[in-house]
């Protein structure tokens, strides 16, 4: 692997850039490792990262049955914020927001993490109310967010429309100034170049069928269309599958499968500094560096694992879109597609150990995954090596359904998100 | 977008017009007092997630209100048949699916 630095860049500019070398290989499949990964998006290849470099495991395998960040990872519309309600999830989400300050230094690979500030509208008493009452809950668990009113949120983000007969008024707004966005494919890139490079083996196009047990109940390794490869772990990472995958473990899960769709426009100039959310109307925006808007909402209403996602809730979210950015009315929209996320009760990631013997699981993140990718790839990967819940991920249990003991997210925010 | 049929309005009308409301023939327990831990945590939140035919609840909100049936194949999003709610839950062959 060649290392990324201005010298580097300078030599190849001399020498007719013949001194690159592959990012990774793709690999074959061993027949037995330590660990194996089921699914290569973000998730999972930071954890093989961290596997490798915090805990020292390299006969690692990462097995996709698509292509690399062909899930999610490259569905999503890459917003990163903190400002959960609840401290379990401050501390998850704030975790991840602290590595991805570092992340592009750490991977020497630029993640593009865009500090740009999240804004929240509020355009209702309750949305006041609640806001506020998440701004003084993060405030407390250290994480930065502030209140806004409209005015300020009309200085901060001029194309906003806070007018008082807009069909939705804003009342004001939450500002978490450390958010922002970063280039998800390249997360999923950077990971696996600094996972490859220290001996993990990243396999492409080889579907797991079914994760194996041996009589005492253990993992002894996973099913492919590949033959079955051996192995101590396995970590499922697998977001809108893992239910069906875990199904073949027979662990069922607390989880179910929805459409997510995004969309993005014509690519115009830099108008739009900074995501902007409203929970009330569900739709988001943001401007990628390529100059798309990028637009997304909530789940499509019922389960589908077809990654495609209906018409209507296309209109929904762009008319609500335009009647908050009138200048955006006669922007035209490019393309759209869906991802399948997995959702559970509460709205909260399960994350870590499960029933099973040597089996553990990252799922359940929802609507919301891209931004937790590396503190959930972190402690995943520190659950793995030690075989016990790192101190952030311990709630995040699969048994929580059981005891009742929910991170309840979804009647935090009142949307899935 | 869906297509379903209303099986009570003898209509097949856009998705629009109906509330998805989730996996059908979930019965809740008679005596949840009698039920484990273990029982209660799979009446409440696990469900299957069929990848394939999925037998789900919707209700015809904006026309007839009323809730039926549906099997639908989760990866095409093709609505294989509905029926009505309290109806006993029919194979993908009388439904005349061929698997």
């Amino acid at each position: 692997m060649t290392r990324f630095s201005a010298f580097a860049l300078v030599k190849n500019a001399l020498n007719g850039q013949t001194g690159w070398s592959e990012q990774w290989p793709d690999a074959q499949p061993k027949a037995e490792y330590d660990v194996v990964i089921v699914g290569a998006g973000g998730h999972g290849l930071g954890a093989a990262h961290y596997l490798a470099k915090e805990h020292g495991i390299t006969n690692v395998a990462v097995i996709e049955k698509g292509w690399l960040g062909g899930g999610n990872t490259g569905r999503n519309t890459t917003i990163i914020r903190s400002n959960y309600l609840y401290d379990e999830s401050a501390r998850l989400y704030d975790h991840a927001l602290d590595l991805w300050e570092g992340l592009s230094q750490e991977l020497n690979y630029n993640v593009m993490f865009s500090r740009r500030g999240v804004l929240m509208l509020a355009h209702n008493v309750h949305d006041v109310q609640s806001f506020q009452r998440h701004v003084h809950a993060n405030r407390l668990n250290g994480v930065d967010n502030t209140w806004l009113t409209p005015e300020q949120a009309k200085e901060y983000c001029p194309p906003l429309n806070i007018s008082k007969d807009a069909r939705y008024p804003v009342l004001g707004a939450a500002l978490q100034k450390r958010a922002g966005t970063a280039r998800h494919d390249a997360v999923a890139w950077g990971y696996a170049r600094s996972a490859a490079a220290r001996g993990v083996d990243i396999v492409q196009n080889c579907p797991v069928t079914a994760i194996r047990r041996g009589p005492s109940g253990a993992v002894e390794g996973v099913e492919t269309a590949r033959g079955f490869i051996r192995a101590r772990k396995v970590a499922v990472s697998a977001a809108g599958h893992t239910s069906v995958i875990m199904d073949s473990a027979g662990v069922r899960m607390p989880l179910e499968s929805f459409p997510l769709q995004a969309l993005v426009s014509e690519p115009v100039k830099p108008c739009f500094p900074c995501v902007v959310m409203s929970n009330a109307v569900h739709a988001y925006m943001s401007q990628s560096d390529k100059g798309e808007l990028v637009i997304g909402s909530g789940t499509d209403q019922y389960t589908s694992y077809s990654q495609r996602g209906g018409l209507p809730l296309i209109e929904h979210t762009l008319a609500a879109i335009c009647e908050i950015f009138p200048i955006f009315t006669r922007m035209r929209m490019l393309r759209k597609w869906g991802g399948t996320v997995d959702v559970t009760p509460d709205r909260s990631a399960i994350l870590g150990k499960t029933p099973v013997e040597g089996l553990y699981v990252n799922c359940g993140w929802g609507t919301g995954g891209f931004k937790a990718t590396p503190g959930a790839a972190h402690t995943l990967a520190w659950t793995v090596a030690k075989d016990e819940p790192h101190r952030i991920n311990a709630p995040f249990t699969l048994d929580r359904f059981r005891t009742g003991r929910l991170i309840d997210e979804a009647a935090a925010a009142a949307v899935a998100h | 977008m869906l297509l379903i049929h209303c099986p009570y309005c003898d209509e097949s009308l856009p998705e629009m017009e109906f509330a998805y409301a989730g996996e059908a023939h979930i019965a809740r327990p008679v005596d949840p007092n009698a039920v484990s831990d273990d029982e209660w945590r799979d009446h409440l939140f696990v469900r299957s997630n069929v990848r394939g035919p999925h037998y789900e609840r919707w209700r015809h909100v904006h026309g007839c209100a009323r809730f039926f049936n549906a099997v639908r194949d989760t990866v095409s999003d093709r609505v294989l048949g509905t029926y009505a709610a309290g109806a006993p839950r029919p194979s993908l062959a009388d439904l005349g699916v061929e698997e």
